[in-house]
């Protein structure tokens, strides 16, 4: 009986957090009453290794059945059953302190389940994990074995010294991929065809390949090409933004790069992914280094969702073919290469542990090492063009819905070649990438600024289309079949009712109800798609994030004027100003130069806000104050009211209504806001000098609060009123307003220009579409209403004439 | 030749297609076989000299009241306060009749050597006119002599300092009003009655009064006990407003008011087939009815606004009388009633109405939904005297595209009110109830109602409440060619033509159902019996 084998043993688990980890510490507590656990966890970087077990392991709902069994004793239970080592397969000794060591010393069967199973992992990450990993866990059995006090000085008299705990790792039976027909069950040292890499060699490589990219990454053309990058994403944000999008370009690329080295070494050396590539090796490396450490490979095939085990359907976190299923039921792969009459080797994970918990029982192999497939493509295969006709079907009777609420059609596949499909997806991906650009790169605001977030969204989803078929397309073409005779040999040696509680023959899968009862609902459930017409989730979301803003906790809020309350900029309140005493010819004249000087300008401005702003204010310079006070007051009604945006001026006063406190941070000039000042319990704008003879000075006292100004001005304020920046709330229209977007806890996005709209959808920020009051009059241009002679000569009379205006 | 009275034509099967004004447009429908149209009496003769006249009314009052040169002495405070933006509707082509008043008004104060002059715009919770409005109404002689020099002002309602609560009427109803009219020696309206409802005490207790006092009649409960507004005697509001005036003259505040009346002839040439029945329209009406229509349905909806905007009458004035208010608006009432009375005999189930591009709050700018609401409800329907033109529980069908637009200076609140406030509830009580005071109390409105051209905050609770009456008396209102969304809002059904609003307004009314159409503006009150 293996409860029975198991009974008062300590079971070793690695990668207890993960997909088969959590599946076989449910299964262990659950059907092996008597056993005790010893999980290693590494630590979060907030949370401990004992918190991350409760959270991340007993809180996912793998659990549930195990907790009602259980009832209120769950929690004591699992207290007593559970020890937690503190530690990490990616450093040497595990990490392990003394208690993790003592404990992985009396551990009797370790079961190795921790990896990096993306596929497109960088390659050193894949390296350190999943090649080295194996090995560090057999060096550290036999290590704290060896240093244990109790089982090496202090033993019973006439008792032998226990043999190490006995290694169950599991591995991946695609470390054959590059075999054709049927692969036995045997140590890849054994196999017919070697290896023929040295593995030493192969972690040496991948830690210079790290070094090498990061040095190339520092060269000063590829920092000129990155900082390039940074500035077409974000435009004028300000020095320490435009740095950290660099940095993080940088890293990025880094990254990538590292990702291509480790798939084009796995293909180069014929495995399709750097995954199995890391995997064999891996092996190799643990069998060479193993020592007196007993090992048992398991290597199952594509892990999905539990076909009976805790319950039918049981899934953690996004598998590998789940992502291409969601993808293809969603219309978004046309086509997906493969061959019809290829086999696509799936085994439910429940049948991965329990093959595990069997071979922990079982105890260790006689001679020392040996290996087990746990697969499908054997003895209950399942043929490519099958599986797609079923999913096909499932989703033509339950389809996905789009965004607008129409239903999905699922696509017929025709099953072509990769390179085909690749291609076709990679001038999708070009044609799309050059629109994007072409976009941001235009000053543009559409009343529709979803069309940028929706182009970036068709982009991303034909990279990633892109990405699966360049990664997954391999294990549709397998031709390797995956013997499991060993494994079912083994099975035959179990008493009946293990037979039944530990199954995990693959010949008892029905494919037709696997896939349409069990794993797709749960896919689906899974992936958050929308399975009906109606429009829910989205309203729903905005209207959430509508309330959270204006929850009473927020208590500040801080808005940007131009373009985000107001559709006005100062060159409009400029003319307007400027052509209040014109006479008609001088108007004419004022609006040339204007034109005139447009494009510099906005080239002024794209670079630096403040600049600009400087340089444009000293046409101001000479002019009456008093007389541009007063012009300012009628100018609020006659231009800046009209382009208001209802919406934004609401939410000011939600806000003010909530308890809230308003601040508002503008480049716009002091005379031109005065009359909002009524809505704000602070303002920060720039203002301009006076100087004795009652003008304008043209030069303003103190910067103009723009860029990282803004944050630092905002981070006073909060300051200074013992109000936190976390809960506060900053709406926002421009790519330049970033600094000011994220020193608060929630930004707002209204009216977004390219660049914006595609950051605030990367970030999740909600976006508000504020309009103009409809009816209005949209193309006005901003100048006064004509002066009357009278009135003119009068204005000249109190205050002089102003001698620039329109003339510069 | 003397003018023809208004009259009810019966249609028949020959009867002409009907003009409905649609906004800024119109629509010629045929009305079912049957249907009643009621037109108004053409204009009546306009008084040849307006100057001698209004000398004469100055100088023999009626009332208890001294001529007003008698009234007027050296070194008194004087302040002439006189009707805003709202009146005369279109606006009068200059001359405007206030220009006139007035100007004779400070030619006595001139003779008299009065030097202590202020002029008031009686604006109770109205958007404050522009410079432009201003010099409109009173000639460039009178703005550039007094404007310039601060004595040309606006009345403030929030302006605390500067009213005067003058005590309690035995409804214990607070009467606030300006300060500097209240505390003059002499007080002189100028008035333009362009309906019944205009005029008399209401000048003074609504015109310069604050939101404190005006709130005790502008509200649900007197707007739905003025049946109608414009019948003094089964008005709650007349009432309300004849106490206050009789409180503001026991406090000692003398009052000489001037009252005058227009005839309605309210378009210029190009559009006289307005004022016309259609089976008397000349070829020339048709060509400019047709060259109108076209070229307004062509028009971007802001050109057409502008242009029609910009339209003003050429009203002539019918009468004028000055003196003690009550005996002068005695007078006044029946010079309406002279020119709008049309006698009706027996309610309808439908009435139909086209509604124009204008009402007394959007002038120069957008006619919004809420104002839609209130023309149709607050105003057309309640040109009548003894009963409702339409029968208790029957439909009312207007026409008008009402569009969701809104002008964010002028009407700022009626924005929010439209989206926050009719998104919950049209319930004038509840309305009342849960969201005047905080509209009529933000900061914001107020900021903008005295310092921009905003209507105060609480405005269109105002409009909403004038639609009160009809409302409770309504079975159901359709808007044909109105914006679906925002006639939704509003609570209303929206029909694509008047075929269909009567369909639905046969599920209300039952089978073959009496029209009747109130063919209007020119403005008519119509007397049901």
């Amino acid at each position: 009986m293996i409860a029975d084998a198991l009974a008062g043993r300590r079971i070793g688990i690695t990668g207890a957090t993960g997909f088969v980890g959590t599946a076989l510490v449910e299964r262990l507590l659950r059907c092996v009453p008597e056993c005790d656990l010893a999980l290693l966890v590494r630590p979060g970087r907030r949370t401990s290794a004992a918190e991350r077990v409760r959270r991340e392991i007993l809180r996912n709902n793998c659990f549930d059945r195990l907790r009602s069994e259980l009832g209120s004793s769950f929690d004591a239970e699992m207290e007593r059953r559970i020890a937690v080592m503190a530690g990490d397969v990616t450093r040497d000794g595990l990490g392990l302190d003394r208690a993790g060591l003592d404990l992985l010393a009396g551990c009797d069967v370790v079961i190795h389940s921790a990896a990096t199973v993306s596929f497109d992992s960088p390659l050193d990450a894949a390296v350190d994990v999943n090649l080295l990993g194996p090995s560090r866990v057999a060096k550290a059995i036999s290590d704290a074995r060896a240093s244990h006090p109790d089982l090496t000085e202090a033993l019973p008299a006439g008792e032998a010294p226990r043999e190490p705990a006995h290694l169950v790792s599991i591995s991946t039976a695609y470390v054959s991929a590059t075999r054709k027909g049927r692969v036995d069950e045997e140590l890849l040292s054994e196999a017919a065809i070697p290896v023929g890499v040295d593995w030493r060699e192969e972690v040496a490589a991948a830690r210079r390949a790290r070094s090498d990219i990061d040095a190339k990454s520092r060269e000063p053309e590829m920092i000129a090409r990155l900082t390039r990058a940074a500035r077409s994403q974000i435009g004028a944000a300000g020095t320490h933004l435009l740095a950290e999008r660099a940095e993080k370009l940088r890293q990025d690329w880094v990254s990538d790069r590292m990702v291509r080295a480790g798939i084009s070494r796995a293909h180069m050396l014929g495995w399709p992914d750097s995954y199995a590539y890391t995997k064999a090796l891996g092996e190799v490396a643990l069998l060479e280094t193993r020592d007196r450490v007993p090992i048992t490979i398991l290597r199952p095939s594509i892990i999905e969702s539990s076909l009976h085990e805790p319950c039918p359907g049981w899934i953690r976190g996004f598998r590998m073919g789940d992502p291409v299923i969601v993808s293809y039921a969603k219309g978004l792969l046309k086509e997906f290469p493969g061959t019809p009459e290829g086999i696509v080797d799936i085994i439910p994970v429940d049948l991965v542990v329990a093959a595990a918990i069997t071979i922990a029982a079982a105890g260790p192999p006689e001679n020392g090492a040996t290996a087990f497939h746990i697969a499908s493509g054997d003895r209950n295969p399942l043929r490519y063009d099958k599986l797609v006709e079923l999913i096909r079907t499932w989703f033509t009777e339950r389809p996905l819905y789009d965004d607008d609420g129409q239903p999905i059609l699922a696509p017929s596949w025709t099953f072509p070649g990769r390179g085909r499909v690749q291609r076709q997806l990679g001038r999708t991906t070009k044609a799309l990438t050059i629109a994007e650009k072409s976009i941001s790169a235009l000053p543009l605001r559409t009343k529709n600024p979803d069309m940028f977030a929706r182009l970036e969204r068709n982009k991303a989803q034909a990279e990633r289309a892109l990405g699966y078929v360049e990664l997954y397309g391999a294990y549709t073409e397998t031709e390797a079949r995956f013997s499991t005779r060993r494994l079912i040999e083994l099975q035959g040696t179990l008493a009946e009712e293990d037979r039944a509680v530990f199954s995990f023959d693959p010949a008892t899968i029905d494919w037709n109800h696997y896939v349409n009862v069990v794993h797709l609902p749960s896919v689906v459930q899974h992936s958050r798609v929308r399975t009906s017409p109606i429009p829910r989730e989205r309203t729903t979301r905005l209207e959430r994030m509508r309330r959270s803003v204006l929850a009473p906790g927020r208590r500040l809020a801080i808005f940007d004027l131009e373009n985000t309350l107001i559709a006005s900029n100062v060159v409009d309140t400029y003319a307007w100003l400027a052509s209040r005493w014109l006479r008609s010819d001088e108007r004419l004249r004022l609006v040339a130069s204007l034109l005139k000087d447009a494009p510099r300008l906005l080239l002024t401005d794209m670079r630096d806000r403040g600049d600009f702003l400087r340089a444009f204010y000293r046409r101001y310079e000479g002019e009456a104050t008093l007389q541009v006070q007063e012009d300012c007051a009628e100018m609020f009604s006659d231009l800046l009211l009209q382009r208001v945006f209802p919406e934004g001026i609401r939410r000011v006063r939600q806000h003010r209504a909530a308890g809230h406190k308003t601040l508002l941070v503008t480049g716009s000039l002091d005379l031109i806001v005065e009359p909002l000042r009524v809505l704000f319990d602070e303002v920060a704008c720039a203002k301009l000098g006076t100087r004795e003879d009652g003008t304008l000075s043209g030069h303003l006292d103190a910067p103009p609060p723009t860029g990282e100004l803004r944050a630092t001005l905002i981070r006073e304020y909060a300051e200074a009123e013992g109000l936190s920046l976390e809960n506060a709330v900053a709406y926002a229209d421009s790519t330049s307003d970033l600094p000011m977007l994220e020193v608060v806890g929630n930004p707002v996005i209204v009216n977004p220009e390219a660049r914006l709209a595609v950051i605030a959808q990367r970030r999740g920020w909600p976006v508000e579409r504020w309009s103009r009051s409809p009816g209005m009059n949209r193309w006005r241009l901003p100048l006064a209403p004509p002066a009357r002679q009278g009135e003119r000569a009068r204005a000249q009379d109190r205050y002089g004439r102003s001698r620039s205006w329109g003339t510069r | 030749m003397s003018p023809r009275p208004g009259f009810v034509f019966e249609t028949d099967r020959s009867s002409p297609a009907t003009l409905f004004w649609h906004g800024e447009g119109f629509r010629l429908e045929k009305l079912p076989t049957g249907a009643r149209i009621v037109y108004p009496p053409e204009p009546v003769e306009a008084l040849t000299d307006p100057v001698a006249q209004i000398r004469g009314a100055l100088e023999n009052p009626v009332g208890d009241s001294p001529p007003l040169s008698a009234l007027l002495r050296a070194g008194m405070r004087l302040t002439i306060a006189f009707d805003d933006v709202s009146l005369p509707l279109p606006p009068m082509r200059s001359p405007d009749v206030r220009q006139l008043v007035i100007e004779s008004v400070l030619d006595l104060a001139a003779e008299a050597s009065v030097d202590d002059v202020v002029l008031i715009a009686a604006l109770a919770l109205h958007r404050r006119m522009t410079a432009s409005e201003l010099r409109h109404a009173l000639g460039d002689r009178i703005y550039d002599a007094f404007a310039p020099n601060g004595l040309l002002v606006q009345h403030d309602a929030e302006d605390q300092a500067n009213l005067v609560h003058l005590g309690l009427t035995t409804e214990g109803e607070d009467v606030e009003i300006n300060k500097r009219a209240a505390t003059s020696d002499l007080l002189v309206y100028v008035n333009i009655n362009l309906v019944a409802m205009d005029g008399g005490h209401k000048s003074v207790a609504t015109g310069l009064a604050s939101y404190r006092s005006l709130r005790h009649h502008h509200n649900v409960r007197t707007m739905q006990h003025s049946r109608s507004f414009m019948d003094q005697e089964h008005s709650e509001l007349h009432s309300s407003n004849w106490r206050m005036g009789r409180l503001i003259a026991a406090s000692g505040v003398k009052v000489f008011q001037i009252e005058t009346t227009l005839n309605t002839n309210t378009f210029p040439d190009q559009f006289r087939f307005l004022e016309r029945r259609e089976w008397e329209w000349s070829l020339k009406d048709r060509a400019s009815f047709l060259a109108t229509s076209f070229a307004l349905e062509r028009a971007p909806a802001g050109v057409a606004r502008k242009v029609l905007q910009r339209t003003c009458s050429p009203y002539g004035l019918s009468s004028v009388q000055a003196g003690e208010v009550e005996a002068v608006h005695a007078v006044t009432t029946e010079n309406v009633y002279r020119q709008q009375l049309v006698e009706v005999e027996g309610q309808t189930d439908i009435l139909t109405m086209g509604l124009p591009y204008i009402c007394p709050y959007n002038v120069g700018s957008i006619m919004n939904p809420i104002l839609v609401a209130c023309t149709g409800l607050g105003y057309m329907f309640n040109m009548y005297l003894g009963k409702p033109l339409v029968r208790p529980g029957g439909v009312l069908i207007m026409s008008h595209p009402t569009p969701w637009a809104f002008d964010p200076v002028y009407h700022p609140s009626y924005i929010d009110f439209f989206e926050q406030v009719l998104s919950e509830t049209t319930d004038p009580f509840e309305i009342e109830a849960n969201f005047e005071e905080s509209f009529a109390r933000d900061p914001w409105y107020i900021h903008l109602y005295r310092t921009g051209h905003a209507y105060h905050g609480v405005h269109p609770f105002y409009m909403w409440y004038w639609c009160a009456h009809a409302l409770d008396h309504l079975g159901a209102v359709v808007i044909v060619g109105g914006d679906r969304s925002a006639v939704r809002r509003l609570g209303f059904k929206a029909a694509s033509s008047l075929g269909d609003a009567l369909e639905m307004a046969e599920d209300v009314v039952g089978r073959h159902p009496s029209i009747t159409h109130l063919h209007s503006p020119p403005l008519l009150v119509a007397r049901v019996s």
